[in-house]
């Protein structure tokens, strides 16, 4: 039937633009008050806009990459963030082994684009992503032959943001599924450690839960039985993103009528495989714009480990900028910053939304 | 007892409950039940709304928990244990009144999903099967929609076929016309008639009097819990012993 009318969209196709343009008018000047506005803003947009890009390209310093470029230049200094894009990107990682997090950063970003993808999806994508991540650590630690040893106390820049956001979200979402299904259980003991370990979670902030992982831990513990700072760090953002996604999750699995899990039991369904191939399928269905809330909010809050001395993207840009020999554009090194941040959370928003619109076409 | 049920005295009964007490908190659903059904018999439980009619075919595949009392199905006693549950939960299909078709597969999925996981039957094979079933109740050219594509009608006969992939010995039917438009109540029961006429052993709750007349071997009318009057259709629609029949009769029948 679809087909139908579809072959035929040449009447549409015309007058759906001419219909367009007209609610578009009548929205912008439809009464005296919206006309009024649409003038003031689109002025107001118009001289921002001009002023935009007076800064950020016509009067702004690209190259020479010198601090002398910038001090000419009446606009945005951008030939700082041109010549300490290393140092931005990668931190403080040894300047002639910078290829090693360069090649980290672009495997992430290449496996992440290529996950994107429902065909990629399989048991494969899964096994490539475990390989992905072995690759990773080995390429940024070292210690192996051909590769000199980095300790994480040197690692910096964007592949931290990028590691910490793959690995303690990517890892932070199975554990939340098994914390979201252990909180509904019938024994009482496994809902009660899930609650125990959800509610103290989500009670502290994650400052104070960085600030327990890499300052009172050693206190507390022989150093010789913890991991080092960044996996502690590392962890505590996996802990902290689990209990709020396990909440999230719990949110879908109570949206779901109670019909279904009992027509997989009477079916003969295990309770496995009922979580597995009736209900979680659902239930997260039901849950991915909140599930994609809580994740980006996570992608943000990976920023925080600065106070526990990680050098992620954000001050390693801090860190390049107390450069004396230039004029600290911290504008322009932020607004870099932020583009990638943007980058990062629009790219996953989107994907989000194509997951949701896929699935709204299997109903 | 009718002639299909002698001819099965000498077998194992189908369902055999014996003293069976469900509360729910302090509210006491049923009481000293006691019931067997003999295989290929098919039995219609009516009552009043609140009278156990659901708790009681729920509790023979343990979707509800009985506190007293015992149940077996085919020889097998029915427990808690998740793993013997499942054993028995596999010969014992089970159709709700809201469907509960699985709304993010397509109906052919909904209808291989248990031979695949449960009994491990290949994929193949579980698609004859399901193919098998899906023509029985009359609507394979929907094999590849999703729930939400077909009609109430449509979504219980497939929830019927679902069942019957798996093969059960028993089929509970929970209301299963109760929640659908009345044009479409007919096309369901003459389902469930077919079923009947093969010789399923059916427990079926409901208050469709045309479908206890023309199938049912035993019409069960239970209230507060208990079993009230237990008899062939005609003694049970003609000539009702209890009072409490007489006036339910009364009020369902015009």
């Amino acid at each position: 039937m679809n087909a139908v009318a579809l072959a035929d969209p040449v009447p549409d196709a015309r007058a759906a633009p001419v219909a367009k343009r007209r609610s578009w008018l009548k929205l912008l000047f439809g009464t005296p008050l919206n006309a009024l506005l649409t003038i003031i803003f689109g002025m107001a947009i118009a001289r921002m806009s001009v002023w935009l890009v007076d800064w950020a390209i016509i009067n702004a310093a690209f190259f020479p990459a010198e601090p002398a470029s910038c001090q000419a230049a009446q606009g945005a200094c951008w030939s700082f963030v041109i010549a300490k894009h290393s140092q931005i990107l990668f931190g403080i990682y040894p300047p002639e082994e910078r290829w090693r997090p360069a090649l980290v950063c672009l495997l992430l970003i290449g496996l992440l684009i290529y996950s994107v993808r429902p065909a990629s999806w399989g048991p494969r994508l899964f096994g490539l992503w475990v390989a992905a991540i072995v690759a990773v650590f080995v390429l940024m630690l070292g210690g192996v032959p051909g590769l000199t040893f980095v300790p994480t106390a040197l690692w910096g820049g964007l592949p931290i943001t990028l590691i910490l956001t793959v690995v303690a979200i990517g890892a932070a979402f199975p554990l939340a599924i098994m914390l979201a299904l252990a909180r509904r259980s019938k024994l009482p003991a496994v809902s009660a450690l899930s609650v125990l370990f959800i509610e103290t979670t989500r009670a502290l902030p994650l400052l104070s839960i960085l600030f327990i992982a890499s300052i009172m831990l050693p206190l507390l513990l022989p150093e010789a039985l913890l991991p080092d700072k960044f996996f502690r760090a590392l962890l505590a953002l996996l802990l902290f993103a689990a209990a709020y996604m396990a909440e999230v999750v719990r949110g879908g699995l109570q949206a779901l009528p109670k019909g279904q899990s009992e027509a997989a039991e009477a079916l003969g369904l295990s309770y496995w495989q009922r979580q597995r191939l009736i209900i979680l399928p659902q239930a997260i269905t039901i849950v991915i714009p909140a599930l994609t809330n809580t994740i980006i909010v996570m992608i943000k809050n990976t920023s925080l480990v600065l106070v526990v001395g990680l050098f992620d993207l954000v001050s390693s840009g801090k860190a390049a900028l107390a450069d004396p020999s230039w004029s600290s554009p911290a504008a322009e090194t932020y607004l870099f910053i932020a583009a990638i941040y943007f980058i990062l959370c629009f790219g996953f928003g989107r994907f989000a939304d194509s997951l949701e619109r896929r699935r709204k076409v299997s109903r | 007892m009718t002639m299909q049920s002698f001819a099965h005295d000498v077998a194992e009964p189908a369902i055999e409950i014996v003293g069976l007490n469900k509360w729910f908190d302090d509210f006491h659903a049923l009481r000293d039940i006691d019931l067997r059904v003999e295989a290929g018999e098919r039995i219609v439980v009516c009552g009043p709304s609140g009278s156990g009619k659901s708790t009681l075919i729920r509790c023979i595949n343990q979707l509800e928990h009985h506190q007293q009392g015992s149940i077996r199905v085919g020889g097998r006693v029915v427990c808690r244990e998740p793993k013997k549950l499942e054993i028995i939960r596999r010969d014992v299909g089970m159709v709700f009144q809201s469907f509960n078709l699985f709304p993010h597969l397509t109906i052919l999925e909904n209808c291989t999903l248990a031979p695949l996981w449960v009994l491990k039957q290949s994929r193949p094979e579980a698609e004859a099967t399901a193919l098998h079933f899906l023509e029985r109740v009359r609507i394979p050219e929907q094999a590849h929609k999703y729930p939400g594509q077909l009609s109430g009608g449509q979504q219980q006969r497939v929830a019927i076929a679902r069942s019957l992939c798996m093969n059960p010995k028993i089929m509970l039917f929970d209301e299963p016309t109760s929640a659908l438009d009345p044009e479409m109540v007919k096309e369901v029961l003459e389902t469930m008639l077919g079923l009947a006429h093969d010789g399923m052993t059916m427990i079926v709750v409901t208050h469709e009097m045309g479908f206890a007349r023309q199938a049912a071997d035993r019409v069960i009318f239970m209230d507060e819990g208990r079993i009230v009057e237990s008899a062939t259709p005609d003694a049970f629609f003609d000539n009702p012993v209890h009072a409490r029949t007489r006036q339910f009769l009364d009020q369902i029948l015009i």
